[in-house]
């Protein structure tokens, strides 16, 4: 911290605490202490505060202990001769900023106009602003940070000078896989405004988001930091220590800040150093080189635009993995979900609209692949008229020495991701139900179907090197051929669900552990199987299987399973030896079939929880997405609070969706037939695949029976019904 | 001899570094006893025996004296060798300056004690976190008890430790596991502050221990009985009772007394009854009776220790180090010196007498004649005080001639090793890290204890402020306890500013960034188990080596002259911490155990002793010892940036 630096930041950390206690003096008066507070559906309540402070601010009257500790820490200004020490002081009137700022966005933004924000993940033409995340967005989001696929954020103050500074840096950043949280304004200039009249994409998908105009937006970038360390670290609310260290080693985020540097922004800063994020100036403020509380400098300034984005992953001491990808069009993680849509569109294959689009990846003797070459057989884009539809066959086809058939469907679900992280590409679904936009935009910088096959090849390579050692593509818009190929695709598709369909726990003697989540969950360990995908249902056997003969030191490793403790459970020598190893000993065994008796445990990421309805005699299960009440009495992040983080909890287990329709879903208490409550959209979801598993389990009409929240969020309401349908928990064996 | 001031033929030496003692020097010519300088002079040529360690006087066969290139002198009466006698003073300095550190030590646990029992009005536990602190340490059951009963147990064990016959005592566990183990394996955990005195000094005595290595592993096992016993316990209790120190503005030197006011000048080293003078002081009761005899109040201030306890935790101004204590009486100003123990020179008696200073004795165990004597009782301190302020308050009118030197400046003291903690990262970050970080990264380039006295046979000062800005100019971050810290306060080097001003530009970032001087006030020469905890504290936050001796840090005592000196110096050697005295040393006669403290030593305890008069040579030698101890850690060359990805991140420990 420089003098001008704390000294500053300790006199806007003043400012800013007693406009909150003054907001919150007012709002008392007006709605009494009693009076419910809060950032919408979330369980970390207001998540600084919650998790640094540990004080769950549910009302206004919570806020009283904040405040007063926001007076306590307040420092004194700093001297101009002689002065005391800064820095700490500095630090501490920056953790009082952010405590005030939750107060006061909570009680403008939230209790007095409720309206102020966009809720979800895009604004509306009405509403730019997005403001706090809830943890459906979190946890979705907060998982691309801990697969990597987001190495941190950037949280902007102000705006650049020009809309075009604006856009360059908003790219640059995308391109380096970062989040671009925005607030506050520079002489009246937000960077959101900006990137919204340039017609850029702003939004949760296109990792762009508006906070808010305010600068005490930025708590909700820190907020989303902090959330992080609690969900995903699985750190309690109040260990300031743990959650600010695991920021400061985990979550690569920095700050930008544009034109004059104000007091409140210092005190912003200072706060954000805590976390050890540093801050880039683009203006000459003193500079706090020495390192200590950030990994490296504290305060860089002076920055021309140009070298922003590089001398702030730089100083936050971040190696982003860039794949070079030879096309003509930004390409990374960022632009996945960006949209294609209406004006934008210069040519649409596969959806409802246009002829049938089919992926297949297979492998090939390697005399049979010539590496790089890429044949568009049909026309390309630059053949037919804007807004034309027409069908496709994206045919990739694989040689390598560890290539396997089981692989070939991996390879081909990564079409998805892959193609959609070209800008100015949509792309949806897969195998024979694929669909694709391409925008006007990408057609005019050069994009052409042949850059599928580039993509394809420079990823297959990329990600897959271990097992891909030639890769060719084929892309089919003949029409005649697209028949041809979706034919044989479909016969495969056919033969692999069968296979997958086959493969049973017991027929494996091998299983896979998962640890790529241990960079944000140190202590957590999946146990992945046939029957059982990961829980955040991203990995399932074959994709670890995979992921070990690609990168064989990688955080999927082979677990020979060994003699039986017990089989209908699930437990297995074998496995327990690895995950008390991997566990750092915390967990000696566990039933990988049960949700009673010493069940896996759960880091943040995972799908869905499951949790015991006592009453019911049976279990409910719950997805991320449904924001809703349960009958545990808990919403999912409530839920995911009390199961996450590495953390055994006999009663309670996360898993993937997936999972629910397998046959060893907590076989120990009786498997599917237990499930008494799921949301409504969760059921339709699955339908297809549960009343298959229904039938076999003899009740064939199981998930007509199972409450949702139509029928009651708690146990008393959907008891009655349940006995009503005959559901066939009510008379199994006691589950307790 | 240290470098004097540049001399002008004509003019008299200077004797001292500071302005306002050679202004005052002129209204001490007509002193019946002369000045400390003036009686210097008149002892020197001193008996280099003596200066060398060379005399023995241990029994009636004696006093014998040795000279190795005489062979008349080549063994004492009862056929001792110079090394061996050598290393007998040796042990005798660190047992007397153990024994004044652990009497001190031992005075603040019985009133510790008497405050938790709710027997000393006027005392109280005033930093309970640090309370907590020391009973985990000392192994006191804490879970949901109640604060008084934790304290008592803490008061009952502190005092235990200083008779306790088996050891070791409880606060070695507090230093680095590698350390323990090389104490543990030398055998020289002391079993008790006493029983280690005691034994050193039968082991000292006529016919007894007669081999110097024997001789300083029990002079070691002492010195750490004193380190990481009695001035630790010193040290900690008294925060609790008086509270832990923080960053603080203050003055120093002369000018602090004032004209018009009833000066009560606090000397010697403890803060038991000196705290309570400081309440009574603010008294408005007090205060009007000052009033009452003419007086526009009443001003505290401080010389020598004492003066740093009251500095660093109430802000009070200092009047000066050791060599002050005469010229400040002579400003006439003085209403009262109130002294206590240790470094108080008798001649302040004699010089009072020329003035209208009342010298008043608070300690049975330090009287004198010519002082009024009024004796502390712990159990009713504020009576105490009160007492002593109002005779200060009745000696105000008997002033005569008034002389008070505009010399002051402002420094920045209160620097604890639990305040550095805070320092370096806010509530909710406090850590060590950053100074690691930046010694890892060579903006720091190590650390130095500057320590110690005052000693006329340097000019005062000098030593010191010369030392201390090579110091800080190479980007050494120094740590200063004692007079040394206000000699350096004195030449402004203790203030924020002086790191533009004088350090090098990797430290002058840092304590820009921290907004620190580049000189750290630690507290008074018993806080050296401060500077103890602080290495400890850098040790563990790791990445500077698993043990004191593989820091980049050394100490020094470039003006030292008490027996203190001598202990502290051990005790940071068998710490693992080099260090290296000015002035003058007492073994210098005797080459087998010189070499054993300046070389031998390092197989064992990984430090030796050192000794280099002149300031400059001085600050080279430390300077390589750090750059030394960098290559050794493999950190003298720097380092590319380590940029993190996700496989990087997965790697971190948990948590």
């Amino acid at each position: 911290m420089s003098k001008i630096i704390a000294s500053a930041a300790i006199r806007g950390a003043h400012k800013i605490v007693e406009r909150a206690e003054k907001k919150y003096a007012e709002a008392l008066k007006k709605h009494g202490p009693g009076k419910e507070i809060a950032y919408p559906n979330t369980g970390y309540y207001l998540p600084i505060i919650y998790g640094i402070l540990g004080i769950p601010v549910k009302t206004l009257g919570d806020m009283k202990p904040v405040i007063e500790t926001c007076r306590r820490i307040l420092p004194q200004p700093v001297r101009e001769m002689h002065h005391l020490p800064y820095l700490a002081p500095a630090l501490d009137a920056g953790m009082a900023t952010f405590f005030a700022e939750e107060i006061e966005e909570a009680i403008d933004h939230y209790l007095e106009k409720p309206d102020f924000y966009q809720m979800g993940e895009d604004p509306s033409p009405e509403r730019l602003w997005l403001g706090a995340a809830d943890d459906v967005i979190m946890r979705k989001r907060g998982v691309e940070f801990v697969d990597g696929t987001a190495p941190g954020f950037a949280a902007i103050l102000g705006a650049p000078p020009t809309k075009e500074i604006a856009v360059k840096l908003a790219l640059e950043l995308q391109e380096k896989n970062l989040y671009v949280f925005m607030a506050a304004d520079t002489e009246g200039r937000t960077m959101s405004q900006q990137l919204r009249e340039a017609g850029v994409q702003i939004g949760w998908p296109t990792r762009l988001v508006p906070f808010g105009p305010r600068t005490s937006a930025t708590v909700f970038a820190i907020g989303f930091a902090t959330r992080a360390a609690m969900s995903f670290g699985g750190i309690e609310p109040g260990d300031f220590r743990k959650i600010l260290i695991y920021n400061k080693d985990r979550i690569f985020a920095f700050a930008l800040t544009f034109g004059t540097v104000s007091d409140e922004w210092y005190a912003n800063g200072a706060g954000a150093i805590n976390y050890g994020f540093p801050v880039i100036a683009d203006t000459p403020i003193p500079e706090v080189l020495p390192t200590g509380v950030c990994t490296y400098e504290h305060v860089v300034s002076n920055v021309p635009y140009d070298k922003m984005t590089a001398k702030a992953v730089e100083v936050r001491g971040l190696k982003v993995m860039v794949s070079k990808v030879p096309v003509p069009v930004s390409y990374g993680p960022a632009f996945e979900g960006e949209r294609v849509r209406g004006e934008d569109i210069f040519s649409e294959m596969g959806g409802p609209k246009a002829p049938t689009v089919v992926e297949w990846t297979t492998s090939r003797p390697m005399d049979e692949v010539e590496d790089g070459k890429i044949e568009v057989i049909g026309p390309d884009l630059d053949e037919v008229q804007p807004g034309a539809r027409f069908g496709m066959a994206v045919l990739a086809e694989v040689a390598g020495r560890t290539m396997q058939p089981d692989f070939e469907p991996i390879l081909e679900r990564q079409i998805h991701h892959l193609v959609n992280y070209a800008k100015g590409v949509m792309h949806i679904g897969q195998r024979d139900i694929a669909w694709y936009r391409i925008s006007k935009d990408a057609f005019e910088k050069g994009f052409r179907l042949k850059h599928i096959g580039s993509i394809l090849h420079a990823k297959y390579h990329g990600d897959f090197g271990g097992i891909c050692d030639k890769v060719q593509v084929k892309i089919f818009t003949d029409p005649k051929k697209v028949v041809e190929i979706l034919a044989k695709a479909r016969s495969v598709y056919g033969r692999r669900d069968a296979r997958v369909e086959g493969m049973t726990d017991e027929s494996e003697k091998t299983f896979y552990s998962c640890t790529l989540c241990q960079s944000f969950a140190p202590s957590h360990v999946c146990v992945v199987t046939p029957e059982r995908t990961g829980l955040c249902g991203a990995y399932s056997w074959l994709d670890c299987k995979a992921a070990y003969e690609i990168s064989p030191t990688g955080p999927n490793q082979p677990i020979e399973k060994g003699k039986a403790v017990d089989e209908h459970k699930g437990q297995w020598e074998g496995v327990n030896a690895f995950v008390g190893r991997a566990s750092r000993g915390n967990v000696a065994s566990y039933n990988a079939y049960s949700i009673m008796d010493n069940p896996m445990t759960s880091c943040g990421c995972f799908e869905c929880i499951s949790a015991v309805a006592p009453s019911c005699n049976g279990i409910m299960t719950v997805d991320r997405d449904y924001p809703g009440m349960t009958p545990s009495g808990m919403k999912f992040t409530t839920l995911a609070g009390s199961v996450g983080g590495g953390a055994m909890t006999p009663g309670f287990v996360g898993h993937s969706k997936y999972y629910i329709t397998s046959r060893k879903f907590v076989r120990a208490e009786g498997g599917i037939k237990r499930i008494v409550w799921m949301p409504k959209k969760l059921k339709e979801d699955l339908r297809a695949r549960f009343e298959k598993r229904a039938a076999e389990e003899g009740v064939p009409d199981l998930l007509d029976r199972i409450a949702d929240e139509s029928v009651g969020t708690t146990e008393e309401e959907i008891l009655p019904w349940l006995t009503e349908k005959g559901h066939p928990a009510i008379s199994m064996d006691p589950l307790m | 001899m240290a470098e004097n001031k540049e001399e002008k033929p004509g003019e008299p030496k200077a004797v001292s570094a500071d302005p306002a003692v050679n202004e005052m020097l002129c209204d001490c010519k007509e002193l019946p006893a002369g000045t400390v300088w003036d009686r210097l002079a008149k002892q020197t040529p001193q008996c280099t025996f003596g200066l060398d360690g060379l005399c023995c006087r241990h029994c009636a066969m004696g006093p014998c004296r040795f000279d190795a290139k005489r062979d008349k002198f080549k063994y004492g009466v009862c056929g001792v060798t110079a090394d061996t006698v050598a290393a007998r003073h040796f042990v005798r300095m660190i047992a007397a300056g153990t024994a004044a550190h652990s009497d001190h030590g031992r005075g603040v646990a019985e009133t510790f004690l008497a405050a938790a029992k709710g027997e000393a009005k006027g005392f109280e536990i005033k930093d309970e976190q640090k309370l907590l602190q020391i009973a985990m340490d000392l192994g006191i059951e804490i879970g949901s008890r109640d604060t008084k009963d934790i304290a008592i147990d803490v008061g009952t064990c502190a005092v235990a430790i200083f008779g306790s016959q088996h050891g070791p005592i409880p606060l070695l566990k507090r230093a680095p596991l590698k350390r323990q183990a090389i104490w543990k394996e030398l055998g020289i955990e002391p079993r008790g502050v006493d029983r280690e005195v005691v034994e050193s000094m039968h082991r000292t005595t006529m016919g007894v221990d007669q081999d110097p290595l024997n001789l300083i592993m029990q002079g070691s096992r002492t010195a750490l009985a004193d380190g990481w016993g009695g001035s630790m316990l010193a040290t900690e209790l008294q925060d609790v009772l008086f509270g832990t120190p923080q960053p603080i503005l203050g003055r120093v030197n002369l000018g602090v007394l004032e004209k018009d006011k009833v000066n009560i000048l606090i000397h010697g080293h403890e803060p038991l009854l000196s705290e309570m003078i400081v309440v009574v002081a603010q008294d408005p009761s007090m205060v009007a009776k000052a009033k009452a005899k003419g007086a526009q109040g009443i001003n505290l201030a401080g010389i020598c220790c004492t003066a740093n306890e009251i500095l660093m935790r109430h802000g009070v101004p200092i009047a000066g180090n050791f060599l002050h204590q005469e010229v400040a009486i002579a400003t006439g100003a003085v209403d009262a010196m109130i002294a206590d123990v240790q470094c108080v020179m008798e001649a302040v008696a004699r010089t009072a007498g020329c003035f209208h200073t009342k010298i008043i004795t608070t300690n049975y165990r330090a009287k004198m004649n010519g002082a009024v004597h009024i004796q502390f009782d712990e159990h009713d301190a504020i009576g105490t005080a009160r007492q002593i302020v109002e005779a200060a308050i009745e000696n105000f009118p008997n002033r005569k001639q008034v002389h008070i030197p505009n010399v002051q400046c402002d420094l920045i003291a209160g620097f604890s090793h639990e305040t550095i903690n805070y320092l370096l990262g806010g509530l909710f970050r406090a850590a060590y890290k950053p100074l690691n970080d930046n010694i890892i990264n060579g903006r720091i380039r190590g650390l130095a204890g500057v320590v110690g006295c005052n000693t006329p046979k340097v000019v005062q000062d000098s030593a010191h402020i010369k030392l201390v800005k090579e110091l800080i100019a190479n980007d050494v971050l120094v740590l200063q306890t004692g007079c040394a810290a206000q000699a350096c306060a004195k030449e402004g080097l203790l203030l924020p500013e002086a790191a533009a001003k004088h350090a090098g530009k990797g430290l002058a970032e840092v304590c820009e960034a921290v907004g620190i001087p580049p000189v750290l006030h630690m507290g008074s020469c018993v806080d050296n188990s401060r500077i103890l905890m602080a290495a400890t504290a850098v040790v563990k936050e790791g990445g500077l080596g698993d043990d004191i001796t593989d820091l980049p840090a050394i100490g020094a005592a470039p003006e030292w002259m008490s027996e203190k000196a001598i202990a502290i110096g051990q005790y940071f050697v068998a710490s693992g911490a080099r260090v290296i005295f000015g002035a003058t040393f007492p073994v210098l006669g005797a080459p087998g155990f010189k070499d054993l403290l300046f070389k031998g030593l390092e197989k064992t305890m990984g430090a030796v002793w050192d000794f280099e008069p002149d300031p400059s040579i001085m600050a080279r030698k430390m300077i390589e010892a750090i750059d030394k101890k960098r290559a050794a850690l493999g950190i003298d060359k720097s380092k590319e940036r380590v940029l993190y990805d996700m496989a990087m991140r997965r790697e971190l420990d948990a948590g």
